[in-house]
Formats: structure tokens, C-alpha cells, sequence
């Protein structure tokens, strides 16, 4: 265990130092999720700002924070395994599996990376947003929970798209589920929209939704009292997905080898 | 031979992808410690799914791999740290410098500290990498790239390299550095599993060679002892003019070992078991019979002559290694 620990964390390192090394990368991945949060702030505005779900938080793109937030860890986790995928065909991967790493640190260390990036993101979209005026009234420790939340639903969605690409070994493949789940999946939650404004099918769905059980939890953190029973209550179906996803994605690797 | 003398023990080993494609078809061999081993054969032969094999790569559909010691089936992980790897893709960070990825490579292997800095120093060192150890790999030439690659799979200190088609792409030069580099190996006890498809390389290298033909070991040996199964030494002699034809298979007759008599104008051609012993026999025999020789040539078998009786299909596939 303590092998594999040291194991996960160099894999980290190394994961991270090869991001850190394309700058273009850097740059897209904090000014995109800056957009998002001015443009569709700009552009719902005058639609969505006297509905009581977003007047009651101040300010449009006060409400949408929390969701740029959320939006961001789904669309970049999701296309992790793309980045894996190319390992594969520079035979990175393979060189790895001959190595004594443990087949699960191997898995890890990509996911810990990809959560780490989500989380800088995320903290650059937080200060844009209080920049815009949104004051976080929960407090720090739901914040903290808010970010928790976030790194499993990062978990969870890198670990579905890296055992697609240990499965299918295709990048566009990858690419286009990644774009068929993640749209759908954020218009099914209240990242955009709160959730008396949706259609009665979609708030149905919404519930289901674990992209929006993170919305829910990031929501409470800009309301005035934390409803800590429902942050509970989210926080361990997010957990449940992703340790769900991690063990799909090592049986993934289980089936590329097995073709190798 | 004992058991501990033997490097890899392969028994009966059969590898069917789920496409239905028999990449292994009961193959069978051992290699001696700190030996060169060499698997011939063109592309698909199988040779990389033996490696990969070994490698615990993947595993095989039925029989047994040991190597060192190790069943690299039942035991996977402890197998993986006795063997080192140099895969035909190679495996370099494009990101990441050579001294990160040797670095990184040890610690993967339970390596750190300052033993694991002078050993990546030592390797980037030995293979010529000390002046650029800091300059990302994607920078490298194809060369460079190969003996990183090499490097990477010597970090832990093996007991078993594996190469799989390590000159392939590579210019004359960085591949004469890289079989010494292999020489240097086997001196020093590792034992080396080296696939192929150019001649020369196993000619050069092997102490012992299996040649294989789609997914089976076609023929196996040490390089002369296959060459002297090839069914002897290729015999020219040029006559002063053209003979009868009867009368020099009559005078060759009394010769042992002498088949595929052939002649063509005022030349001669044969096959002769042990030539240069022959030679001396078979030049009284044509001369008592009146038939006059100006010159003689004897040339032994090559591997190419060899692959071309077992695997009984063309060179065209196995490329011969351009001149040095």
C-alpha cells in the first residue's frame, strides 16, 4: 500500500508536470471557464434576473458560479482519457505496465492530475465570481464541501472517459461521447436555470442527475443556511459514483491488456 | 543444466486474440543466463507476442513462462521487477526530459535517492545522453530517442532484457553502437531476448536464435550449428573448358558428400558437406578425370539460406540490414 501511495504520487507529479509544459493548455483551461461565466452571465441576464430562484442570490452571474464551476470539472474530466489515449499510441502505457506500478496508482495518479487542474479552474472561476459580486454567505466549510463534491464528480467522469479510451482506444472516439454526455447532462441540472424555472420532466430528471446534486451542493454555498442533511445526502451519491467509476475504469485496463 | 542456469523457461505456449488471430502456436524454448537470445521472423511471426508474453504484457491462452525463476503468469508483479523492457514503440515522454523519465522509471522500481541519481547519471553517461539529460525527449532524433529507450530498460538493473526490434529505423552507426551496447549486456550476465527481422543483427548477436514462421518455431540453434544443418557449403569452380556433364557427376561420385551438382557453361556448381575438407578430394577426383580447374569458391551458409529452408517462403519480408 505504501509502495503503490508513493507510485500514485509520481505519477502525479509526472502527469501534472507534462500539463504544466503546454501552455496553450494552461491559458484555455482558466480563460475558458472565465468566459463562460461573462458570456452566459451577460447574455441570461435580462432573462433570468427577476426570476425569485436568481433575484433572491443578487445577481445572475452570481447564480451561475457555482454552475460554471460545476460545467467546467464535467467538460474537462471528461475528455480525460483523450490525453490517455495518445499515451497508448507513444507506447507510454505499455512501458508503465511492464514497471511493478501498480495497475490501480497507474489509474490514479491520471485521475489526481485531472483533479487538480478542475481545482484550480475552479478556484480561478470562485474569484471571478466574487469579483462580479458573489459573496459566499455558507461559509468556508461548505465551500471546502463544494470543492470535495466537485473533485468526485471529477473522478467519476475521468474515470468513464479514460476506461473509454482503454476500451475503444480512439480519441474520437472519446471526444465524441464526451460531447454527447456533457451538454445534455448540464442542461439537465440547474447550472443554467433554477429549478422551479425548468419544465416539470427535466426537474425529474434533474434529480437523478449527479452533475446537478454538485450544482445543488455548490448553490448552498452563495444561499444564506446550509442545508448540511442535503449536502450529506448528495455528497455520498457522488462518492458512490465515483469509487463505481474507478473500479470501471481498472477493469478497463484489465480489457486493454488483455488485447495488448 | 541446472534450472538456475536458465534465464527463461517458455513451454507450450499458445496466445489466440479474441479476433480469432493464432499469434502463438506451441512454442517451446529456454535460454541460459547471460546469453543472447534472438527471434527471427518476419512481420507477424509472432515474435512480439512472445515478448509481451514474457513481459506479462498480456498473457498467454495455455503453457507455462518462467523467467528467472519467476511464472510470469502466477506471478506477474514479482516477474516484472526482474525484467527490463525495450519495446518497438518505445515508450518516451515527449513532455519529459531524459533525466526525468529515468528518474521517474526508478522510482517506479522502489529506486530514490542518491543511488538512483548516480545510476540515471551513470546511464545517461553510457549512452550519450549526459549533454542533453535536460532537453525535452520530443527534441530527440530517432537515434536518441532508441537509446533512452535502451536505458530506460536498464534503470533497475535486470536480469532480463527484452528488445523487441531495437534497430529497426535506425542509421548504421547508432545501430553498430547499440549491438555493442548488447555484447556489453550479455558480458556482464543479463540475459538478452532480442526479436528481429534483419539477419545480420541475429547472425551478429544470438548465441542461439529461433526462427519462426506464423506463430511457430520453425527451426532453433546456435547461428553454425543451423548453418551446418543448412546441408553444407555452396561450391563454385570455374573449369578451364566446358565439361561433359556425365563425366563430372562420374568423377564426383567417389567424393562424399556432395549434392546439387550443377553445370552451366564452364562453370560448376554444388553443395558439399564440410567444404573446406572436401575441396582438396574433389579438385584430384575432376583433374584424375581430365577435367581441369582454374578456381575454386566456397562460400557457408547464411542465415538467409537457413530461413529460407524452414520458413519456406521468401526474404522479401525479411529484410536484409543495409550494409554498415
Amino acid at each position: 500500500m505504501r509502495e503503490g501511495a508513493a507510485q500514485l504520487y509520481h505519477m502525479t507529479v509526472r502527469d501534472l508536470r507534462s500539463t504544466l509544459r503546454q501552455p496553450t493548455y494552461v491559458v484555455a483551461a482558466l480563460v475558458q471557464p472565465m468566459l463562460w461565466l461573462l458570456l452566459f452571465g451577460q447574455l441570461f441576464t435580462p432573462l433570468m434576473e427577476t426570476t425569485p430562484g436568481t433575484a433572491a442570490t443578487g445577481s445572475y452571474t452570481v447564480f451561475l458560479t457555482p454552475g460554471v464551476v460545476a460545467l467546467t470539472a464535467v467538460f474537462a474530466s471528461g475528455w480525460s482519457g483523450v490525453v490517455l489515449v495518445t499515451e497508448m499510441e507513444q507506447g507510454l502505457l505499455n512501458r508503465f505496465l511492464v514497471t511493478p506500478v501498480r495497475r490501480w496508482a497507474l489509474i490514479a495518479g491520471r485521475l489526481a492530475q485531472q483533479a487538480i487542474v478542475v481545482l484550480a479552474q475552479a478556484v480561478f472561476v470562485l474569484l471571478i465570481g466574487v469579483s462580479c459580486g458573489a459573496r459566499f454567505h455558507g461559509g468556508i466549510l461548505i465551500l471546502l464541501a463544494f470543492l470535495a463534491a466537485m473533485t468526485l464528480c471529477t473522478i467519476a467522469f475521468a474515470s468513464l472517459s479514460n476506461a473509454l479510451g482503454l476500451i475503444t482506444r480512439s480519441h474520437q472516439t472519446v471526444v465524441a461521447i464526451a460531447q454527447f454526455m456533457v451538454l445534455p447532462l448540464a442542461f439537465l441540472s440547474e447550472i443554467f436555470v433554477p429549478r422551479e424555472e425548468m419544465p416539470a420532466w427535466m426537474s425529474a430528471v434533474a434529480t437523478v442527475n449527479p452533475v446537478n446534486w454538485l450544482v445543488e451542493i455548490g448553490r448552498q454555498s452563495i444561499s444564506e443556511d446550509v442545508e448540511w442533511d442535503d449536502v450529506l445526502g448528495r455528497g455520498c451519491g457522488l462518492l458512490a459514483i465515483a469509487l463505481a467509476s474507478f473500479w470501471l475504469s481498472t477493469l478497463a485496463l484489465r480489457v486493454y491488456q488483455r488485447q495488448v | 543444466m541446472t534450472t538456475e542456469s536458465l534465464a527463461i523457461e517458455v513451454e507450450d505456449v499458445t496466445k489466440t486474440y479474441s479476433n480469432g488471430v493464432r499469434a502463438v502456436e506451441g512454442v517451446s524454448f529456454t535460454v541460459r543466463s547471460g546469453t543472447v537470445f534472438g527471434l527471427l521472423g518476419p512481420n507477424g511471426a509472432g515474435k512480439s507476442t512472445i515478448i509481451k508474453i514474457l513481459t506479462t504484457l498480456t498473457r498467454p491462452g495455455s503453457g507455462t513462462v518462467r523467467v528467472a525463476g519467476v511464472d510470469v503468469v502466477k506471478e506477474p508483479v514479482l516477474a516484472r521487477r526482474v525484467i527490463g523492457c525495450v519495446a518497438q514503440q518505445g515508450g518516451g515522454d515527449p513532455s519529459a526530459t531524459s533525466r526525468e523519465s529515468l528518474t521517474l522509471q526508478g522510482r517506479l522500481y522502489g529506486l530514490g535517492g542518491r543511488r538512483l541519481r548516480t545510476q540515471v547519471d551513470l546511464l545517461l553517461e553510457r549512452f550519450g545522453l549526459g549533454e542533453c539529460a535536460d532537453r525535452p525527449i520530443r527534441t530527440f532524433s530517432g537515434g536518441m530517442r532508441r537509446r533512452l529507450d535502451v536505458a530506460l530498460g536498464l534503470v533497475h538493473e535486470p536480469h532480463v532484457l527484452f528488445l523487441d526490434e531495437p534497430t529497426t529505423g535506425l542509421d548504421p552507426e547508432t545501430r553498430t553502437e547499440l549491438w555493442a551496447e548488447i555484447f556489453g549486456m550479455a558480458a556482464v550476465g543479463i540475459t538478452v531476448v532480442l526479436s528481429t527481422h534483419y539477419l545480420e543483427e541475429v547472425e551478429e548477436l544470438a548465441d542461439t536464435l529461433a526462427i519462426l514462421d506464423r506463430g511457430r518455431i520453425v527451426a532453433m540453434g546456435t547461428p553454425s550449428q543451423l548453418k551446418s544443418e543448412a546441408g553444407g557449403d555452396a561450391l563454385r569452380v570455374e573449369l578451364v573448358e566446358p565439361p561433359g556433364e556425365s563425366k563430372v557427376r562420374k568423377a564426383l561420385a567417389c567424393v562424399e558428400g556432395v549434392g546439387d551438382i550443377m553445370v552451366a557453361g564452364c562453370g560448376l556448381s554444388a553443395r558439399v558437406q564440410r567444404g573446406a575438407v572436401s575441396a582438396p578430394y574433389l579438385v584430384a577426383a575432376l583433374e584424375s578425370a581430365g577435367v581441369h580447374v582454374v578456381s575454386l569458391t566456397l562460400s557457408a551458409p547464411t542465415i538467409g539460406d537457413v530461413y529460407r529452408q524452414h520458413a519456406g517462403r521468401t526474404l522479401r519480408s525479411v529484410q536484409e540490414a543495409p550494409s554498415r
